[in-house]
């Protein structure tokens, strides 16, 4: 995707400078320089700052912002936007998120690139509404109805809320499907440094262009080409179990079986270039116990690992980075000489349960919630008492 | 000799015709009427996105009308439709719904979209019942009707739809039923032309589910009722609530110019951007 005179302009008026800002303001950065043209929201902690930042700078770079009445209608309004060429993305926190489910789905079967950033607190309900959690872990991956896949991932730090987002709407164009950006209360709030690329070294993502309105939903392509509207086309878009024309068939069993497994099958078949993880750190086969984390858990878990291995002792550390699809591979490699897996999470274990089904060793969840993090401390108690 | 092609034709998806709708619906109606109002208009079909929910309604432009189009959630067209009017402020986009979608789930887009006074037209079939999911009570039922999930009769008020949006700031609001069919073509022409939230509420007839609970078996009987029942607005303010009772008041209900959301919104980026420019010219 080709950045506009507008968008280069203001991008280049802040490329190369470092500053030093929220995760959340990190994020809205982030999706500035992914060329996002449009942010539908409505505000809800700990998410409202990208929608505040957005409100603030999108308009310079020539996008649209608007807050909307509520959650469906954010999600709504940048799934209508994305399908007339736009990138588009919105911002909330579990409560919200627990709305956008059914519009998300609606995404999903309609194959409409867009982001959600998603800056997870404490729940369900209310919850601590203040307080940072992991908990939406599951309902990133099953919040809405029906067989589906996803593409989240979870930043650590700053300056990875900036660089993830451009990953989301790169992924969420190639894959035309929505991508959710995993953050968690804690990563949204920190202020740390992050740092803006010079404008030369973005590469985006173009979107892939159907050439008929007949193939735009299928043809011989597992993830076909876009029409946009107003290209003259006459196409029909349906959340609806529908023909690689767009036109609904609800009642044919083999067209709904072919759409959604088509549907799981193009993000299934690209697991291995759409996964990351980092800090992959390995004894070389000597450590019995291993720790997997991701998000903001991840950095006292680093921190407790990095002091058992100065105490002289072995352990291993993965911390995941794309959530879904899982990181099949990476874990059951990771595993392969463990005898247990500690899993640091903020709520009751959502990821460890993950982890089990893919391992042969033992899981154990360091699950924690009520909104105060893990201390190094404590991680680092667990990790010696598996070790002796 | 072959039947002569309707010169309308090409305004439908051919392809998946017969339609749907069930004998004697109001739906055929409407969808005809939308078609004159945009030949008369001369629009470009290939710079229209016809927006809909759920329910038969929303089947009128999804998938029969040939141009651009979008069928979406429940209740969630006129929120789907913004973003799409907010990044291409060139198409028209024409959301067409029951009245479950619009005013039941739908409500509260509806009078956000009214208050924004969005470029939007929106056209509400309001059959006063849900027609699809088999004949429950609507927020447009009237007082008193048993339907499938009110079987001891319907205890609320239903809501008047037309008066609600118009409170709500929309620019251009009209109701009629599917009798008026040239009156209704000028207020959907009328609609299509303001610049601004348009509103047009169109009296249905649904025999099938609504019609047989009430005692009215066809389309035509319905059409007869609607002639009977309805009251032009000018009349109207001079009866009272008793008078009115069971009328439908029909009409041009208001038509004022008030700033459009879009080109405003447009404003502040254009004003934001060209800022921008000269600061770091």
């Amino acid at each position: 995707m080709a950045l506009d005179d507008n968008k280069r302009r203001y991008l280049e008026h802040l490329a190369g400078e470092t500053f030093f800002m929220l995760g959340d303001e990190a994020c809205a950065y982030g999706a500035l320089f992914a060329g996002c043209d449009f942010f539908a929201g409505y505000p809800i902690t700990p998410a409202s700052e990208v929608a505040e930042l957005m409100a603030k700078e999108l308009p310079k770079s020539g996008g649209i912002y608007i807050q909307m009445e509520d959650e469906l209608a954010s999600m709504a309004a940048i799934v209508g936007a994305s399908w007339t060429g736009s990138r588009t993305m919105t911002a909330t926190s579990g409560p919200g998120f627990s709305l956008m489910q059914e519009n998300l789905g609606y995404a999903i079967m309609t194959e409409t690139p867009c982001v959600i950033v998603d800056v997870q607190r404490s729940g369900p309900s209310t919850g601590q509404a203040t307080k940072p959690a992991q908990g939406d872990v599951m309902q990133a991956r099953w919040g809405t109805h029906g067989d589906h896949n996803i593409i989240a991932l979870a930043p650590n730090s700053g300056q990875e809320c900036f660089d993830l987002m451009l990953d989301c709407f790169d992924l969420s164009d190639t894959y035309r499907t929505p991508v959710i950006m995993l953050m968690d209360g804690e990563i949204g709030h920190f202020r740390e440094s992050v740092s803006m690329p010079p404008v030369a070294a973005i590469k985006h993502v173009t979107r892939k262009r159907a050439k008929s309105a007949a193939d735009v939903f299928g043809g011989d392509e597992l993830v076909p080409g876009m029409i946009h509207y107003g290209e003259g086309h006459n196409i029909h878009v349906t959340g609806s179990t529908h023909l690689s024309t767009g036109m609904r068939d609800v009642s044919t069993d083999h067209v709904h079986n072919k759409l959604v497994r088509r549907i799981c099958r193009k993000i299934e078949a690209n697991r291995e270039q759409i996964v990351k993880v980092a800090e992959d750190i390995t004894a070389g086969g000597k450590a019995r116990v291993g720790v997997i984390s991701y998000g903001a858990t991840s950095r006292p878990a680093l921190g407790a690992v990095k002091e058992v291995r100065d105490q002289g002792k072995d352990v291993d550390f993965l911390r995941l980075i794309t959530i879904w699809p899982f990181a099949r591979k990476q874990v059951t490699e990771f595993a392969r000489d463990l005898d247990v897996i500690l899993v640091p999470e903020m709520n009751l274990g959502q990821m460890s349960r993950e982890i089990e089904r893919f391992v042969g060793c033992e899981v154990v969840s360091l699950s924690k919630i009520g909104g105060v993090p893990h201390s190094v401390t404590e991680i680092t108690q667990a990790i010696l008492e598996r070790i002796e | 000799m072959s039947t002569p092609r309707h010169r309308l034709m090409d305004f439908v998806r051919e392809e998946i015709m017969p339609h749907r709708f069930c004998t004697g619906c109001g739906c055929g109606t409407v969808l005809n009427v939308f078609i004159n109002a945009v030949e008369a208009l001369e629009l470009d079909r290939t710079k229209m996105v016809c927006v809909s929910g759920i329910g038969c309604s929303a089947w009128i432009p999804s998938p029969y009308f040939k141009a651009d189009t979008l069928h979406t959630t429940h209740g969630r067209p006129i929120a789907f439709a913004t973003g799409v009017k907010v990044m291409r402020p060139d198409l028209k986009v024409v959301v067409i719904a029951g009245d479950g979608d619009v005013s039941g789930i739908g409500g509260n887009h509806l009078i956000h979209a009214a208050r924004r006074n969005i470029d939007l037209t929106v056209i509400m079939v309001n059959n006063m019942i849900y027609g699809m999911t088999g004949g429950q009570v609507a927020p447009t039922t009237p007082t008193g009707v048993k339907t499938t999930t009110t079987p001891y009769g319907n205890i609320e008020p239903p809501f008047n739809v037309a008066d609600l949006v118009m409170a709500a700031g929309a620019s251009y609001v009209s109701r009629w039923t599917t009798y008026h069919v040239f009156q209704l073509m000028k207020a959907m022409k009328d609609a299509l032309s303001t610049e601004g939230f348009s509103f047009v509420e169109i009296m249905s007839q649904c025999p099938d589910n609504y019609g047989r609970r009430i005692g009215v078996r066809t389309g035509v009987e319905f059409l007869k009722r609607f002639k009977e029942q309805s009251v032009r607005v000018g009349k109207s303010r001079d009866m009272s609530e008793e008078e009115l009772k069971g009328k439908f008041v029909i009409g041009n209900l208001c038509n004022k110019e008030r700033p459009e959301y879009v080109s405003q919104l447009h404003k502040v980026t254009d004003d934001q951007v060209r800022q921008l420019a000269e600061e770091t010219a």
